[in-house]
């Protein structure tokens, strides 16, 4: 699966589209920290919840639950929310 | 349920307290200051007589550092407590003084909790302790909101340590994020006895002062003496918020505190702080952030007073900034502000934000909420600027370079 990555994750994929595999939203993550460590911790925390300033899109859709389904053929985007000056 | 008590704990072996002054050296190293913003950091090395700055930064740019730390014991190990507007909190560790960064495999979080039950999420790692010299590569992390970690591998992981993070009790003491600091209930000044890696110093804001002899395996809260914001009981352990611990290197039963509520001297094994600050220029006070202790002297001290009346500016009293110090242990203060702005200064210093290297006679250091750099190669007696126009300033700390 394509998963687009914004600009204060570069630091850890160095590309701003990389490939992952997962079924849901967790395991892709997991996939993601196994390519990039620590990548996981940076957007989800240790209550695996999302962080407030970053945001889940799967083909335009923004996704609430780290168990939404997914298919190899969707696209993720994480997106940078606002968070102040 | 954990094992913690409410009673002050007691030592059964306590060594000779050391005495008061210890004998003067003349320490010739190179310092480096490590300045932590709310924009990244810098590395400022100064020469042997700390006259000439060459700054080395930014570092992490954009990043939320809150803390940077050089390890003592190896001289040469750096960690730095780091976040971003957007992402999660981390550590990162750099083993050559910040020429490379590499994260922490497993930074500082909290136990998942039990499906069902809210858990609590760490915002940032606030405070950065390293342990006793006789544990080398171990360290201490206080986050927001209060939690005490632990790495044994300098750095690269780290776990929840001791039972207070989920101890019924002291999530009482800690009270909510409401209850806490505007960016956060913060855990901090963490504090090894340089006599006895099991004997821990440890505060909250809010939430108190607590001690352990038993290696953080239990705390208990020290803060008879301690005065809380009027009209609030100060047997309520939560309505604490001392700002900033000090342990006296020279005589580590001697502990300084500076508090929302004022100045405190305690002097082990009393149990009771006693408040120093009532000796301060009425018109001035004895509120304020940073506690600053002299290396070789107990009776030293240096705090930096701020606003604390009406609505809490948390400003230099009327705009005119000056730093403290007392050298009877608190019985009286003398104004340090040659050199400083005279007026129309409305910074502040944070509680992290000053400190002192172990020259003689010593140097201090301390940065603003305007992200101006200030040094005294004196003990105070003249201040200068070594750097303007950086972010607000979080933290400073200096260390000398083997």
């Amino acid at each position: 699966m394509k998963v687009l990555i914004p600009g204060p994750l570069l630091s850890y994929t160095k590309k701003k589209e990389v490939e992952a595999d997962g079924a849901t939203i967790t395991e892709l993550l997991a996939d993601l920290d196994r390519q990039y460590p620590g990548f996981r911790f940076r957007v989800i925390d240790e209550q695996n919840r999302m962080r407030p300033h970053v945001r889940f899109f799967v083909n335009g859709e923004q996704l609430f639950e780290m168990t939404h389904p997914l298919r190899p053929t969707d696209e993720l985007q994480i997106v940078q929310a606002l968070s102040g000056g | 349920m954990a094992r913690t008590t409410k009673k002050p704990a007691t030592r059964t072996q306590r060594p000779t307290a050391r005495a008061t002054r210890a004998p003067r050296r003349r320490p010739s190293r190179r310092v480096v200051v490590l300045v932590a913003t709310r924009k990244g950091a810098w590395l400022f090395h100064g020469d042997a007589a700390r006259r000439t700055w060459r700054v080395d930064g930014p570092h992490f740019l954009g990043h939320i550092i809150n803390h940077v730390v050089l390890d003592p014991r190896d001289g040469r190990t750096l960690l730095a407590a780091t976040k971003t507007g957007h992402l999660g909190p981390t550590i990162f560790r750099s083993t050559d003084l910040g020429r490379t960064w590499k994260e922490a495999a497993r930074p500082p979080a909290f136990t998942k909790a039990p499906d069902g039950e809210k858990g609590r999420v760490v915002d940032h790692t606030f405070w950065l302790t390293p342990c006793h010299a006789n544990e080398p590569n171990a360290w201490y992390a206080g986050t927001s909101p209060q939690g005490l970690f632990r790495s044994n591998d300098g750095g690269v992981t780290w776990d929840p340590f001791s039972v207070i993070n989920d101890d019924p009790q002291y999530q009482t003491w800690m009270g909510s994020v409401q209850d806490g600091t505007p960016d956060g209930p913060k855990l901090h000044s963490i504090i090894v006895d340089p006599r006895d890696p099991a004997h821990l110093y440890m505060a909250m804001s809010g939430g108190g002062v607590h001690e352990s002899v038993d290696r953080g395996r239990t705390f208990a809260p020290i803060v008879k003496g301690m005065e809380v914001v009027e009209g609030f009981d100060p047997a309520t352990i939560a309505f604490h918020d001392p700002h900033c611990v000090r342990l006296c290197p020279s005589n580590p039963d001697r502990l300084y505190q500076q508090n929302h509520c004022g100045i405190y001297r305690i002097d082990r094994p009393s149990n009771e702080w006693t408040r120093i600050g009532r000796n301060m220029p009425t018109q001035v006070g004895d509120i304020g952030f940073p506690m600053v202790v002299h290396p070789r002297d107990a009776d030293t001290v240096w705090v930096f007073p701020m606003d604390g009346t009406t609505v809490w500016p948390r400003t230099s009293p009327e705009g005119k900034p000056a730093a403290y110090v007392t050298r009877n242990g608190g019985k009286s203060w003398h104004r340090l502000d040659s050199g400083l702005p005279k007026s129309q200064a409305w910074w502040t210093v944070k509680r992290q934000a000053m400190t002192a290297d172990a020259h003689d006679p010593v140097g201090l250091y301390l940065g603003t909420t305007s992200g101006e750099l200030w040094m005294s190669r004196d003990e105070g007696d003249r201040w200068g600027c070594i750097a303007r126009n950086l972010p607000e300033i979080y933290a400073v700390e200096v260390a000398e370079l083997r």
